[in-house]
């Protein structure tokens, strides 16, 4: 496998929020804004990236390997939480509102399942090299999916799209043109289920109908013999 | 008195923990295909919030603020949650085989439920007195509990349904998830 495959799997094949399904405890409760899940996705790359450096570079000396190898979620875990204080501490410094918007969920961070997800399946078994770019990949893919679900949540919700401090869109007109108002479920509970379910029900009837046309078009191949 | 009684009962139904706070959500899709599965779960988690919230706020408030290391509570709470579930499990196979055999193969999922981290540090940011602390720690368990186990119910019968073949396993769950959540956010204008 190469870089760029490596790099590349994070975003469709091995999605981490929309394939397997890890880290859906933030992806529901911080995505009522496009500027969340950005703050989201940012903290959740220099964990990730930084953890899955951390983690290759301890496990790649044959001596320190067998010596971890039997403690290695505690070490592990230390290692992510040490990274996640960090972060904590610079957002709480320099990004105060975003510190407040995203509340419990940066420290919860740790308990992030695809952290430790990566650490445990790639990480730990792989070069320092392929695992910062692997890490960068799952990273990059997890705020790609933040961001698709904070997009529909907060376009239907409030009718914009707030991508930083003040840079907001207003799209409301288009509601407008409909004849109806923002319909603010979307930016409740409620709305977090549902789109979440409504995306996954699209990608998954995308990937049904691809595995459809493979057979159709073995079957005509067949046929043509 | 009736301050405790709302927050008892806004842990338990407002700001359900699943549903309105997303801690859990995890387990809550993971664990909540068959009744017996979802109530072992809620049981353990149940047992492991509490006694994680007793001992995670007496250490904040016995050790890190005299040592002024506040900053260290992420570290240490999640290795002392670690700890802690490990422990329980082997207290529970010494002391109580059956519970032990009911909760046993939850018990190490605990260890990476947001709920658990989560609710050490809301008590921790909300600044809960020690009885306070008590009665939020059992009663938002409780009402992952008791959201599980309805939630489990609902997915066992789901399984009879013509669910259409995409929505089919957890697209649908989070649909009924989001009815559910719809129907606990009313309970709000109770109180």
């Amino acid at each position: 496998m190469n870089q760029k495959d490596n790099f590349l799997k994070g975003f469709v094949k091995e999605n981490p929020l929309f394939v397997q399904v890890l880290g859906t405890c933030p992806s529901l409760a911080v995505t009522t804004k496009v500027e969340n899940a950005i703050g989201m996705g940012i903290a959740v790359f220099f964990v990730l990236v930084l953890s899955n450096l951390v983690i290759s570079l301890l496990m790649s000396r044959p001596a320190w390997r067998d010596m971890i190898k039997p403690v290695r979620i505690p070490v592990f875990i230390v290692v992510i939480a040490t990274l996640v204080t960090v972060v904590e501490m610079i957002m709480h410094a320099y990004l105060t509102s975003l510190y407040v918007a995203l509340g419990v969920f940066i420290p919860l961070i740790v308990v992030n399942c695809i952290i430790l997800g990566r650490a445990e399946a790639f990480a730990q078994s792989n070069k320092p090299l392929d695992s910062v770019v692997d890490g960068m990949g799952m990273a990059l893919g997890y705020m790609v999916a933040l961001l698709v679900i904070s997009f529909f949540r907060e376009f239907i919700g409030a009718g914009t799209v707030t991508i930083w401090g003040n840079l907001q869109i207003d799209l409301s007109f288009l509601f407008r043109v409909i004849g109806i108002t923002p319909i603010d479920m979307f930016l409740k509970p409620v709305g977090a289920f549902l789109t979440f379910g409504f995306i996954l029900a699209v990608l998954a009837a995308s990937a049904n109908r691809k595995i459809q046309k493979q057979k159709q078009s073995a079957l005509t191949k067949e046929a043509a013999k | 008195m009736t301050e405790l009684i709302a927050l008892a009962f806004g842990a338990f139904i407002v700001q359900n923990v699943i549903l309105t706070q997303f801690l859990g959500i995890c387990p809550f899709l993971g664990v909540s295909t068959k009744r017996s599965s979802a109530l072992g779960m809620g049981m353990a988690v149940v047992f492991v919030i509490l006694i994680s919230s007793i001992v995670t706020r007496s250490l904040y408030h016995f050790v890190l603020v005299p040592f002024e290391m506040e900053y260290m509570r992420t570290i240490v709470f999640i290795l002392v949650i670690a700890a802690l579930v490990q422990m329980v499990e082997l207290f529970l196979k010494k002391v109580s085989p059956s519970l032990y055999k009911a909760l046993g193969i939850y018990l190490p999922l605990i260890t990476t439920n947001c709920a658990v981290l989560g609710t050490a540090i809301i008590n921790i940011n909300n600044n809960y007195d020690f009885v306070q602390m008590l009665v939020y720690s059992f009663f938002l368990p409780l009402g992952f509990l008791f959201v599980i186990y309805i939630f489990s119910f609902l997915r066992e019968k789901i399984n009879y349904a013509p669910v259409p073949k995409a929505f089919q396993g957890t697209p649908i769950a989070l649909i009924t998830a989001a009815i559910l959540a719809m129907i606990f956010a009313r309970f709000g204008g109770i109180l």
